[in-house]
Protein backbone atom coordinates (compact mmCIF):
# COMPACT_ATOMS: atom_id res chain seq x y z
CA UNK A 1 0.00 0.00 0.00
CA UNK A 2 1.86 3.02 -1.20
CA UNK A 3 0.59 6.27 0.20
CA UNK A 4 -0.06 9.01 -2.35
CA UNK A 5 -0.43 6.60 -5.27
CA UNK A 6 -4.01 6.40 -6.43
CA UNK A 7 -3.74 4.70 -9.76
CA UNK A 8 -4.69 1.15 -8.82
CA UNK A 9 -7.51 -0.14 -10.98
CA UNK A 10 -7.42 -3.70 -9.73
CA UNK A 11 -10.53 -4.29 -7.61
CA UNK A 12 -8.51 -6.17 -5.01
CA UNK A 13 -6.35 -3.14 -4.50
CA UNK A 14 -9.25 -0.74 -4.31
CA UNK A 15 -10.80 -2.98 -1.64
CA UNK A 16 -7.58 -2.90 0.35
CA UNK A 17 -7.52 0.84 -0.16
CA UNK A 18 -10.99 0.99 1.33
CA UNK A 19 -9.83 -0.84 4.44
CA UNK A 20 -6.80 1.43 4.68
CA UNK A 21 -9.08 4.48 4.68
CA UNK A 22 -11.53 2.90 7.11
CA UNK A 23 -8.93 1.85 9.66
CA UNK A 24 -7.13 5.18 9.35
CA UNK A 25 -10.45 6.97 10.02
CA UNK A 26 -11.14 4.66 12.94
CA UNK A 27 -7.76 5.42 14.47
CA UNK A 28 -8.32 9.16 14.05
CA UNK A 29 -11.69 8.80 15.76
CA UNK A 30 -10.30 6.81 18.69
CA UNK A 31 -7.35 9.15 19.16
CA UNK A 32 -9.74 12.12 18.97
CA UNK A 33 -11.88 10.59 21.70
CA UNK A 34 -8.84 10.08 23.86
CA UNK A 35 -9.08 6.27 23.95
CA UNK A 36 -5.85 5.49 22.16
CA UNK A 37 -2.31 6.82 22.27
CA UNK A 38 -1.02 6.47 18.68
CA UNK A 39 2.53 6.07 19.99
CA UNK A 40 1.34 3.04 21.97
CA UNK A 41 -0.15 1.59 18.78
CA UNK A 42 3.23 2.13 17.07
CA UNK A 43 5.02 0.42 19.93
CA UNK A 44 2.65 -2.56 19.90
CA UNK A 45 3.17 -3.08 16.18
CA UNK A 46 6.93 -2.61 16.40
CA UNK A 47 7.12 -5.17 19.20
CA UNK A 48 5.65 -7.95 17.09
CA UNK A 49 7.28 -6.84 13.85
CA UNK A 50 10.81 -6.60 15.13
CA UNK A 51 11.35 -7.92 18.65
CA UNK A 52 9.10 -10.88 19.39
CA UNK A 53 9.23 -13.82 17.02
CA UNK A 54 10.31 -17.43 16.53
CA UNK A 55 13.91 -16.57 17.41
CA UNK A 56 12.69 -16.44 21.02
CA UNK A 57 11.28 -19.96 20.87
CA UNK A 58 14.40 -21.20 19.08
CA UNK A 59 16.48 -20.08 22.06
CA UNK A 60 14.21 -21.99 24.41
CA UNK A 61 14.45 -25.17 22.33
CA UNK A 62 18.21 -24.88 21.89
CA UNK A 63 18.65 -24.43 25.63
CA UNK A 64 16.49 -27.51 26.26
CA UNK A 65 18.59 -29.52 23.79
CA UNK A 66 21.85 -28.39 25.35
CA UNK A 67 20.93 -28.46 29.02
CA UNK A 68 19.03 -31.48 30.42
CA UNK A 69 18.28 -29.67 33.69
CA UNK A 70 16.65 -26.84 31.73
CA UNK A 71 14.70 -29.37 29.66
CA UNK A 72 13.38 -30.86 32.89
CA UNK A 73 12.30 -27.44 34.17
CA UNK A 74 10.64 -26.78 30.80
CA UNK A 75 8.74 -30.06 31.12
CA UNK A 76 7.73 -29.34 34.72
CA UNK A 77 6.72 -25.67 34.38
CA UNK A 78 7.16 -24.24 30.92
CA UNK A 79 5.89 -20.77 31.85
CA UNK A 80 8.62 -20.39 34.49
CA UNK A 81 11.36 -21.99 32.39
CA UNK A 82 10.57 -19.74 29.42
CA UNK A 83 10.50 -16.69 31.71
CA UNK A 84 14.08 -17.57 32.74
CA UNK A 85 15.08 -16.51 29.22
CA UNK A 86 13.08 -13.31 29.49
CA UNK A 87 9.95 -14.29 27.57
CA UNK A 88 6.56 -13.91 29.19
CA UNK A 89 3.18 -12.33 29.01
CA UNK A 90 0.42 -11.78 26.56
CA UNK A 91 -0.81 -14.97 24.88
CA UNK A 92 1.80 -16.99 26.75
CA UNK A 93 0.64 -16.65 30.33
CA UNK A 94 0.16 -20.42 30.69
CA UNK A 95 2.75 -22.33 28.67
CA UNK A 96 3.12 -26.08 28.17
CA UNK A 97 6.08 -27.63 26.31
CA UNK A 98 5.46 -30.71 24.17
CA UNK A 99 8.53 -32.87 23.60
CA UNK A 100 8.61 -34.82 20.36
CA UNK A 101 10.14 -38.30 20.41
CA UNK A 102 10.53 -41.05 17.82
CA UNK A 103 7.19 -42.41 19.08
CA UNK A 104 5.11 -39.24 19.43
CA UNK A 105 4.92 -36.17 17.20
CA UNK A 106 2.94 -33.20 18.54
CA UNK A 107 1.20 -30.67 16.35
CA UNK A 108 -0.66 -27.57 17.55
CA UNK A 109 -3.80 -25.94 16.17
CA UNK A 110 -6.57 -23.65 17.36
CA UNK A 111 -9.72 -24.84 15.61
CA UNK A 112 -11.82 -22.05 17.17
CA UNK A 113 -9.62 -19.05 16.40
CA UNK A 114 -5.89 -18.46 16.38
CA UNK A 115 -4.51 -19.19 19.85
CA UNK A 116 -0.74 -19.22 19.56
CA UNK A 117 2.19 -18.69 21.96
CA UNK A 118 3.06 -15.07 21.12
CA UNK A 119 6.01 -14.54 23.52
CA UNK A 120 7.99 -17.40 21.95
CA UNK A 121 6.71 -17.47 18.35
CA UNK A 122 5.37 -13.97 17.70
CA UNK A 123 2.19 -13.53 15.68
CA UNK A 124 0.84 -16.60 13.88
CA UNK A 125 1.32 -16.95 10.13
CA UNK A 126 -1.75 -16.56 7.91
CA UNK A 127 -2.04 -20.29 7.24
CA UNK A 128 -2.27 -21.04 10.98
CA UNK A 129 -5.33 -18.76 11.23
CA UNK A 130 -6.87 -20.02 7.99
CA UNK A 131 -9.91 -22.26 7.59
CA UNK A 132 -8.07 -25.13 5.85
CA UNK A 133 -5.54 -25.56 8.66
CA UNK A 134 -8.06 -25.10 11.48
CA UNK A 135 -10.52 -27.50 9.87
CA UNK A 136 -8.12 -30.22 8.79
CA UNK A 137 -5.38 -30.40 11.43
CA UNK A 138 -7.63 -32.40 13.75
CA UNK A 139 -9.24 -34.76 11.23
CA UNK A 140 -6.36 -35.42 8.84
CA UNK A 141 -3.10 -34.29 10.46
CA UNK A 142 -1.00 -36.63 8.34
CA UNK A 143 -2.37 -35.16 5.11
CA UNK A 144 -1.71 -31.66 6.44
CA UNK A 145 1.83 -32.63 7.43
CA UNK A 146 2.39 -33.99 3.92
CA UNK A 147 1.49 -30.56 2.52
CA UNK A 148 4.26 -29.16 4.70
CA UNK A 149 6.59 -31.79 3.25
CA UNK A 150 6.68 -33.81 6.46
CA UNK A 151 6.31 -37.58 6.34
CA UNK A 152 6.11 -39.28 9.72
CA UNK A 153 7.35 -42.86 10.17
CA UNK A 154 4.63 -45.53 10.35
CA UNK A 155 5.40 -46.11 14.00
CA UNK A 156 5.06 -42.47 15.07
CA UNK A 157 1.81 -41.45 16.74
CA UNK A 158 0.52 -37.97 15.89
CA UNK A 159 -0.92 -36.07 18.85
CA UNK A 160 -2.77 -32.89 17.88
CA UNK A 161 -3.21 -30.32 20.64
CA UNK A 162 -6.21 -28.07 19.96
CA UNK A 163 -5.59 -24.95 22.09
CA UNK A 164 -9.14 -24.18 23.14
CA UNK A 165 -8.39 -22.30 26.38
CA UNK A 166 -5.56 -19.99 27.49
CA UNK A 167 -2.94 -22.76 27.64
CA UNK A 168 -0.37 -22.13 24.90
CA UNK A 169 1.81 -24.89 23.49
CA UNK A 170 5.43 -24.90 22.36
CA UNK A 171 6.60 -28.00 20.53
CA UNK A 172 10.18 -29.05 21.29
CA UNK A 173 11.33 -30.89 18.17
CA UNK A 174 13.83 -33.74 18.33
CA UNK A 175 17.45 -32.65 18.27
CA UNK A 176 19.01 -33.60 14.94
CA UNK A 177 21.81 -36.15 14.89
CA UNK A 178 25.29 -34.88 14.14
CA UNK A 179 25.05 -31.87 16.45
CA UNK A 180 27.13 -33.16 19.35
CA UNK A 181 29.14 -30.41 20.93
CA UNK A 182 27.22 -27.59 19.23
CA UNK A 183 26.64 -24.56 21.39
CA UNK A 184 23.17 -23.10 21.95
CA UNK A 185 23.49 -20.31 19.40
CA UNK A 186 24.42 -22.79 16.69
CA UNK A 187 21.69 -25.23 17.72
CA UNK A 188 19.11 -22.45 17.56
CA UNK A 189 19.78 -22.04 13.83
CA UNK A 190 18.24 -25.49 13.30
CA UNK A 191 14.98 -24.67 15.10
CA UNK A 192 12.34 -23.52 12.63
CA UNK A 193 9.06 -21.91 13.55
CA UNK A 194 7.14 -24.77 11.94
CA UNK A 195 9.11 -27.28 14.03
CA UNK A 196 7.85 -25.44 17.13
CA UNK A 197 4.22 -25.64 15.89
CA UNK A 198 4.68 -29.26 14.91
CA UNK A 199 4.09 -28.78 11.19
CA UNK A 200 7.79 -29.25 10.66
CA UNK A 201 10.86 -30.89 12.13
CA UNK A 202 14.20 -29.36 13.01
CA UNK A 203 16.62 -28.63 10.17
CA UNK A 204 19.30 -31.21 9.56
CA UNK A 205 22.82 -29.84 9.97
CA UNK B 1 -22.69 -21.04 20.06
CA UNK B 2 -22.52 -23.47 17.17
CA UNK B 3 -20.83 -20.93 14.93
CA UNK B 4 -18.86 -21.25 11.72
CA UNK B 5 -15.71 -20.35 13.67
CA UNK B 6 -15.86 -23.87 15.19
CA UNK B 7 -14.03 -25.37 12.23
CA UNK B 8 -12.47 -28.58 13.52
CA UNK B 9 -13.27 -31.39 11.09
CA UNK B 10 -15.02 -29.26 8.47
CA UNK B 11 -14.28 -30.34 4.92
CA UNK B 12 -14.08 -28.60 1.59
CA UNK B 13 -11.71 -25.72 2.35
CA UNK B 14 -8.96 -27.14 0.16
CA UNK B 15 -5.24 -27.32 0.86
CA UNK B 16 -3.38 -25.20 3.39
CA UNK B 17 -2.16 -22.14 1.48
CA UNK B 18 1.50 -21.61 2.24
CA UNK B 19 3.28 -18.39 1.33
CA UNK B 20 6.95 -18.39 0.49
CA UNK B 21 7.70 -14.92 1.86
CA UNK B 22 5.09 -14.88 4.65
CA UNK B 23 4.74 -11.17 5.34
CA UNK B 24 3.43 -10.58 8.86
CA UNK B 25 0.97 -8.05 7.51
CA UNK B 26 -0.46 -7.89 4.00
CA UNK B 27 -1.49 -4.23 4.03
CA UNK B 28 -0.76 -1.17 6.09
CA UNK B 29 -4.22 -1.26 7.68
CA UNK B 30 -3.60 -4.75 9.10
CA UNK B 31 -0.74 -3.34 11.20
CA UNK B 32 -2.97 -0.64 12.61
CA UNK B 33 -5.81 -3.16 13.12
CA UNK B 34 -3.52 -5.21 15.36
CA UNK B 35 -2.28 -2.19 17.29
CA UNK B 36 -5.72 -0.59 17.70
CA UNK B 37 -7.30 -3.85 18.85
CA UNK B 38 -4.58 -4.45 21.45
CA UNK B 39 -4.64 -0.82 22.60
CA UNK B 40 -8.42 -0.80 22.98
CA UNK B 41 -8.28 -4.18 24.74
CA UNK B 42 -5.86 -2.66 27.24
CA UNK B 43 -8.47 -0.09 28.28
CA UNK B 44 -10.35 -2.88 30.02
CA UNK B 45 -13.64 -1.93 28.36
CA UNK B 46 -14.04 -5.64 27.59
CA UNK B 47 -12.16 -8.84 28.34
CA UNK B 48 -10.50 -11.34 25.98
CA UNK B 49 -13.47 -13.70 25.96
CA UNK B 50 -15.87 -10.88 25.12
CA UNK B 51 -13.55 -9.93 22.31
CA UNK B 52 -13.50 -13.52 20.97
CA UNK B 53 -17.27 -13.78 21.35
CA UNK B 54 -17.72 -10.57 19.33
CA UNK B 55 -15.65 -12.02 16.47
CA UNK B 56 -17.24 -15.44 16.55
CA UNK B 57 -20.82 -14.17 16.59
CA UNK B 58 -20.45 -12.12 13.42
CA UNK B 59 -22.96 -13.28 10.79
CA UNK B 60 -21.62 -16.58 9.37
CA UNK B 61 -21.25 -15.37 5.79
CA UNK B 62 -19.41 -12.27 6.95
CA UNK B 63 -17.08 -14.34 9.16
CA UNK B 64 -16.20 -16.77 6.39
CA UNK B 65 -15.87 -14.03 3.79
CA UNK B 66 -13.61 -11.74 5.81
CA UNK B 67 -9.86 -11.78 6.24
CA UNK B 68 -8.52 -12.26 9.75
CA UNK B 69 -7.90 -8.62 10.58
CA UNK B 70 -11.15 -7.54 8.89
CA UNK B 71 -12.89 -9.77 11.46
CA UNK B 72 -10.91 -8.04 14.21
CA UNK B 73 -11.98 -4.59 13.00
CA UNK B 74 -15.64 -5.59 12.65
CA UNK B 75 -15.60 -7.01 16.19
CA UNK B 76 -13.75 -3.99 17.59
CA UNK B 77 -16.36 -1.66 16.11
CA UNK B 78 -19.17 -3.83 17.47
CA UNK B 79 -17.69 -3.90 21.00
CA UNK B 80 -17.19 -0.12 21.04
CA UNK B 81 -20.70 0.49 19.72
CA UNK B 82 -22.24 -1.88 22.31
CA UNK B 83 -20.49 -0.04 25.13
CA UNK B 84 -21.39 3.40 23.88
CA UNK B 85 -17.79 4.32 23.15
CA UNK B 86 -18.63 5.28 19.58
CA UNK B 87 -21.94 6.13 17.94
CA UNK B 88 -23.58 4.60 14.90
CA UNK B 89 -23.08 7.89 13.05
CA UNK B 90 -19.40 7.97 13.87
CA UNK B 91 -18.97 4.41 12.59
CA UNK B 92 -20.93 5.20 9.44
CA UNK B 93 -18.49 8.03 8.77
CA UNK B 94 -15.53 5.77 9.47
CA UNK B 95 -16.89 3.30 6.90
CA UNK B 96 -16.80 6.14 4.36
CA UNK B 97 -13.20 6.78 5.34
CA UNK B 98 -14.03 10.08 6.97
CA UNK B 99 -14.14 11.29 10.55
CA UNK B 100 -16.70 13.68 11.90
CA UNK B 101 -15.55 15.82 14.83
CA UNK B 102 -15.14 13.26 17.59
CA UNK B 103 -17.61 13.69 20.44
CA UNK B 104 -16.03 13.20 23.83
CA UNK B 105 -16.49 9.64 25.09
CA UNK B 106 -16.35 8.16 28.57
CA UNK B 107 -13.01 8.27 30.36
CA UNK B 108 -11.04 5.09 29.75
CA UNK B 109 -7.71 3.87 31.08
CA UNK B 110 -5.48 4.68 28.13
CA UNK B 111 -2.42 2.54 27.39
CA UNK B 112 0.57 4.87 26.95
CA UNK B 113 3.55 4.05 24.75
CA UNK B 114 5.85 3.85 27.76
CA UNK B 115 3.62 1.20 29.36
CA UNK B 116 3.41 -1.15 26.38
CA UNK B 117 6.45 -3.32 27.15
CA UNK B 118 5.44 -3.85 30.77
CA UNK B 119 1.82 -4.56 29.87
CA UNK B 120 2.78 -7.14 27.25
CA UNK B 121 5.34 -8.83 29.50
CA UNK B 122 2.77 -9.07 32.28
CA UNK B 123 -0.06 -10.31 30.08
CA UNK B 124 -3.38 -11.22 31.62
CA UNK B 125 -3.08 -14.53 33.49
CA UNK B 126 -6.43 -16.27 33.94
CA UNK B 127 -5.37 -18.78 36.60
CA UNK B 128 -7.24 -18.38 39.89
CA UNK B 129 -7.24 -20.14 43.27
CA UNK B 130 -9.33 -23.30 43.08
CA UNK B 131 -12.44 -23.33 45.22
CA UNK B 132 -12.25 -27.09 45.79
CA UNK B 133 -10.36 -30.22 44.81
CA UNK B 134 -9.98 -31.18 41.15
CA UNK B 135 -12.93 -33.33 40.05
CA UNK B 136 -10.72 -35.40 37.73
CA UNK B 137 -7.15 -36.68 37.76
CA UNK B 138 -4.65 -37.72 35.11
CA UNK B 139 -5.76 -41.00 33.56
CA UNK B 140 -9.46 -40.55 34.32
CA UNK B 141 -11.91 -41.35 31.56
CA UNK B 142 -14.29 -38.45 30.93
CA UNK B 143 -17.02 -37.66 28.46
CA UNK B 144 -17.30 -34.27 26.79
CA UNK B 145 -20.88 -33.34 27.53
CA UNK B 146 -23.36 -32.84 24.72
CA UNK B 147 -23.70 -29.07 25.19
CA UNK B 148 -24.95 -26.52 22.67
CA UNK B 149 -25.03 -23.27 24.62
CA UNK B 150 -26.38 -20.27 22.67
CA UNK B 151 -23.63 -18.06 24.11
CA UNK B 152 -19.85 -18.21 23.96
CA UNK B 153 -18.17 -21.58 24.51
CA UNK B 154 -14.76 -23.21 24.01
CA UNK B 155 -15.97 -26.79 23.68
CA UNK B 156 -15.54 -27.68 20.01
CA UNK B 157 -18.43 -29.57 18.42
CA UNK B 158 -16.23 -32.41 17.23
CA UNK B 159 -15.55 -33.73 20.75
CA UNK B 160 -19.05 -33.42 22.22
CA UNK B 161 -20.41 -36.76 23.37
CA UNK B 162 -17.02 -38.47 23.01
CA UNK B 163 -15.06 -40.16 25.78
CA UNK B 164 -11.41 -39.27 26.30
CA UNK B 165 -8.64 -39.45 28.88
CA UNK B 166 -7.42 -36.66 31.12
CA UNK B 167 -3.75 -36.05 30.30
CA UNK B 168 -3.28 -32.61 31.88
CA UNK B 169 -4.57 -30.77 34.96
CA UNK B 170 -3.93 -27.02 34.82
CA UNK B 171 -5.46 -25.73 38.05
CA UNK B 172 -8.42 -23.37 38.07
CA UNK B 173 -8.80 -20.87 35.24
CA UNK B 174 -11.44 -18.26 34.49
CA UNK B 175 -14.28 -20.05 32.72
CA UNK B 176 -14.50 -18.55 29.24
CA UNK B 177 -18.25 -19.04 28.83
CA UNK B 178 -19.00 -17.02 31.98
CA UNK B 179 -16.20 -14.51 31.39
CA UNK B 180 -17.72 -13.68 28.01
CA UNK B 181 -20.82 -12.62 29.94
CA UNK B 182 -18.74 -10.49 32.27
CA UNK B 183 -18.68 -12.95 35.17
CA UNK B 184 -15.48 -14.10 36.87
CA UNK B 185 -15.96 -17.79 37.60
CA UNK B 186 -12.98 -20.08 38.07
CA UNK B 187 -13.18 -23.76 37.16
CA UNK B 188 -10.62 -26.54 36.97
CA UNK B 189 -9.15 -26.85 33.50
CA UNK B 190 -8.05 -30.17 31.96
CA UNK B 191 -6.41 -31.40 28.80
CA UNK B 192 -8.49 -34.31 27.52
CA UNK B 193 -7.14 -36.56 24.80
CA UNK B 194 -9.39 -38.48 22.40
CA UNK B 195 -8.59 -41.27 19.98
CA UNK B 196 -8.78 -40.05 16.37
CA UNK B 197 -10.58 -43.26 15.40
CA UNK B 198 -13.23 -42.57 18.02
CA UNK B 199 -13.71 -38.95 16.91
CA UNK B 200 -13.66 -39.53 13.18
CA UNK B 201 -14.59 -43.18 12.65
CA UNK B 202 -12.95 -44.70 9.59
CA UNK B 203 -11.51 -41.27 8.67
CA UNK B 204 -9.45 -41.19 11.85
CA UNK B 205 -6.04 -42.84 11.98
CA UNK B 206 -6.12 -45.37 14.84
CA UNK B 207 -2.59 -44.38 15.82
CA UNK B 208 -3.42 -40.73 16.38
CA UNK B 209 -4.90 -38.62 19.18
CA UNK B 210 -6.49 -35.18 19.45
CA UNK B 211 -6.80 -33.17 22.65
CA UNK B 212 -8.76 -30.13 23.75
CA UNK B 213 -8.46 -28.01 26.88
CA UNK B 214 -11.76 -28.33 28.72
CA UNK B 215 -13.21 -26.76 31.86
CA UNK B 216 -14.78 -29.05 34.47
CA UNK B 217 -18.35 -28.17 33.54
CA UNK B 218 -17.73 -29.41 29.97
CA UNK B 219 -16.96 -32.89 31.32
CA UNK B 220 -18.58 -35.77 33.16
CA UNK B 221 -17.07 -38.99 34.49
CA UNK B 222 -17.30 -41.85 32.00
Amino acid sequence: MSAGHDHDHDSDHSHLGEMDLRVRALETLLVGKGYVDPAAVDRLIETYETRVGPHNGARVVARAWADPAYAQRLADDATAAIAELGYSGRQGEHMVALFNTPDVHHMVVCTLCSCYPWPVLGLPPVWYKSAPYRARAVIEPRAVLAEFGVQMPETTRIVVRDSTAEVRYLVVPMRPAGTDGWDEARLATLVTRDAMIGTGVARQP
Amino acid sequence: MNGVHDMGGLQGFGPVQLETDEPLFHAAWERRALGLTLAMGATGAWNIDQSRAARESLPPAQYLGSSYYAIWIAALERLMRQRGLVTADELAAVHQGTVAAAAAGPALRVLRAGEVDTALARGTPVSRPAAGPAPFAIGDRVRARNLHPPGHTRLPRYVRGHVGTVVGVHGAHLFADAHAEGRDEAQWLFTVEFSAADLWGPQGDPRDRVSVDAWASYLEAA
